[in-house]
């Protein structure tokens, strides 16, 4: 089944977008749009919350309520956007640096407290906007612009990290499978609870170019070819490539349901 | 009308409430903790929303969030979190959007000594984010006035769609006084765009204060913290950036007569003018007092609105008077004072957890006889 994008979903005239030819980006929004359009979600009800950063760059260019906020601080903006008024319906596209770096401790909490938030984060084992450094992605013996001897630390799996810190809809996708990643985005969204797509991401420009990945298309094709399904491994983890599936979907009590379960007890 | 006993920091909170605020997102910090504590309670009552937040990146960013749904939101916190807030003060005033941060100030630099009082914070309410914008910064001096003037405070900021710094200190904050709690307070609500949803531009130059839709009502603006031209999206063209900045300036140094709040003791016939505000001006009354029995004519200037400051006032007061500024730091809004009046200021200051006392400021201004 594939999914048109209603134009009324995009700022036509903002286009063209700032992303770089051969960039993943633009296919991991499209997804994110497809899905919406799937989800039949009031369009003046949702607010579209991105943090600073290529990927963040995106609430500029899609027709919702939009925020463009500090960089690092997209969750906490957007939790208070979800609590202030429970009927909106709040997305967040980040980086993985806005995410996972600077913005972690909003990750961790956010997720813990299981806000009813979509979160779709653009990992791209890099900063793009800044022109190429190492991100808490960016894998072990990777180039970057301040890695050029080569990356000593070990990624953070980002995905690992939320269920970690209690998000009830965990999945990842890679740009190399878009049918998947936008029904994994459909289901973020109809899901009740903070909800995280990983959406492995290209940077040709910043990160590719570095690691013998400068073909936009072999960039795809690796992801796709590095992607590993989650029933074969049944870990998020994996040494050998990419692990990609949903890897978490529960119930448990939403935090802005039980806020206000809360005061109706207490107001008088 | 009830009479009662309570803190500064009660009084906002209650003052808060009735001011029509309905969001407060905090993180602990002595000495604004029972603040937030006092709104935990209360917010729910009225069918409000409080949030601990991770931090005060995180309590900064979802009052912004939560007033873009249309919410009067509120934080409070002291030094080294509003240290942290800075960036999104910055984002606030830069973007537009109405919100209230409650500054109870502590003993600094740093961790300092989180339970005295200081007066340290002064400049940073100016200056502390990066770039160039007004702001307003509101003191009160009593457990009466932090009730009274925190409406103020909420009526300011939606009315200027500007990020409003309530500061406090460590004693007015938790000082208990009895005050009336009246319900006579004009409270002021946000305008709202009333053009059909295609021609609305959230940031319109063609008024001072552009009307500011709620997310969620059809409008589908968008706000950023990169400069942006009416529409709301970036530009980095430096004619709009120009008309932006300039009206961010004029729209709250135009209106200096409705925003510049200021309290003159005993200043008619004095030689002698003292400038002190929050705690240390109730110490600078009681000199003067006593200084008058000792036949010297000393008055006392006070700012409410410590920014953005009035020179008309300031000058006229300080014209044919030795100036004298106290304060609990080592040295911030004489540094204004002096820009102001342009002649020799005399100066004392400490920050070391005490309060300046009244003999302090009567010994100081004997002693430079
Ligand atoms: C407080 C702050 N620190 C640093 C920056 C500079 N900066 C802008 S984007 C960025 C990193 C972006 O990387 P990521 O979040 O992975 O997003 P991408 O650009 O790769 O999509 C940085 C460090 C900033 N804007 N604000």
């Amino acid at each position: 089944m594939y999914t048109e994008i209603s134009l009324d979903n995009l700022r036509v005239k903002k286009l063209p977008h700032i992303w770089c030819a051969g960039c993943g980006n633009g296919i991991v929004l499209s997804a994110i749009l497809r899905a919406i359009e799937r989800s039949k979600i009031d369009k003046d009800k949702i607010v579209f919350v991105s943090g600073i950063g290529c990927a963040g760059r995106s609430s500029g260019y899609v027709n919702f309520n939009t925020l463009h906020t500090l960089h690092g601080r997209p969750l906490a903006f957007a939790t208070g956007i979800k609590l202030a008024n429970p009927d909106l319906q709040v997305i967040v596209a980040t980086g993985d640096g806005d995410l996972a770096a600077i913005g972690g401790n909003h990750f961790i909490h956010a997720a813990k407290r299981n806000i009813d938030l979509s979160v779709i984060v653009f990992n791209n084992f890099v900063y793009g906007m800044t022109g190429g450094q190492l991100s808490p992605t960016t894998p072990e013996d990777s180039f970057t612009t301040t890695t050029p001897y080569g990356h000593i630390e070990e990624p953070m799996n980002i995905s690992y990290l939320a269920i970690a810190a209690g998000a009830t809809y965990v999945a990842r996708e890679t740009i190399g499978n878009p049918l998947m990643l936008e029904k994994y985005i459909l289901n973020g969204l109809l899901h009740k609870g903070f909800s995280l797509i990983e959406a492995v991401s290209s940077c040709v420009t910043e990160f590719g170019r570095r690691n013998n990945l400068g073909d936009p298309a072999e960039y795809v094709k690796f992801l796709k070819d590095k992607s590993i399904p989650f029933s074969k491994v049944n870990s998020v983890e994996s040494h050998d490539g990419i692990v990609v599936g949903e890897f978490v979907n529960i119930e448990k009590p939403e935090f802005v349901t039980s806020y206000y379960e809360l005061v109706k007890k207490v107001a008088k | 009308m009830k009479e009662r006993l309570m803190s500064g920091n009660e009084a906002v909170a209650i003052g808060a409430i009735k001011a029509g605020c309905r969001f407060f997102a905090g993180y602990p910090i002595t000495p604004s903790t029972d603040l937030a504590e006092r709104m935990s309670k209360l917010l729910p009552e009225v069918g409000g929303a409080f949030i601990q937040m991770e931090d005060e990146l995180g309590s900064i960013g979802a009052i912004i969030g939560a007033s873009l749904t249309g919410s009067k939101a509120m934080t409070a916190t002291s030094g080294p979190g509003f240290s942290l807030m800075q960036e999104g003060i910055g984002f606030a005033s830069f973007s537009e959007i109405p919100i209230v941060v409650v500054d109870v100030q502590r003993v600094g630099p740093s961790t300092g000594i989180p339970t005295y009082p200081s007066q340290g914070d002064i400049m940073q309410a100016r200056w502390g984010t990066h770039g160039s914008h007004p702001i307003i910064a509101l003191y009160p001096s009593s457990v009466k006035e932090s009730y009274d003037l925190i409406f103020t405070a909420f009526n300011f900021s939606e009315k200027y769609r500007v990020p409003v710094i309530f500061i406090s200190d460590e004693v007015i904050g938790h000082m208990r006084e009895k005050i009336t709690v009246d319900d006579s307070h004009v409270v002021f609500e946000r305008k709202k765009p009333e053009v059909p949803k295609e021609d609305y531009l959230p940031f319109d130059s063609r008024y001072e204060v552009p009307p500011l839709a709620n997310f969620g009502e059809g409008y589908r603006f968008h706000v950023t913290g990169l400069t942006h031209d009416e529409t709301g999206f970036p530009t980095s063209d430096p004619v709009k950036a120009e008309r932006l900045m300039e009206r961010l300036q004029r729209k709250i140094l135009n209106h200096l007569d409705e925003i510049f709040l200021y309290e003159t003791f005993l200043v008619e016939d004095a030689d002698i003018l003292i400038v002190s505000y929050g705690v240390v001006a109730r110490s600078a009354k009681e000199a003067i007092l006593e200084l008058r029995e000792k036949g010297l004519k000393v008055g006392l200037f006070r700012p409410i609105t410590i920014w953005p400051s009035s020179e008309k006032v300031l000058k006229d007061l300080a014209s044919n008077r030795r100036v004298f500024v106290f304060e609990m730091n080592l040295g911030q809004y004489v540094h204004e004072v002096e820009r102001i009046v342009k002649k020799k200021v005399e100066f004392y200051g400490k920050e070391n957890g005490e309060i300046i006392s009244p003999e302090e400021i009567e010994s100081c201004i004997l002693k430079s006889l």
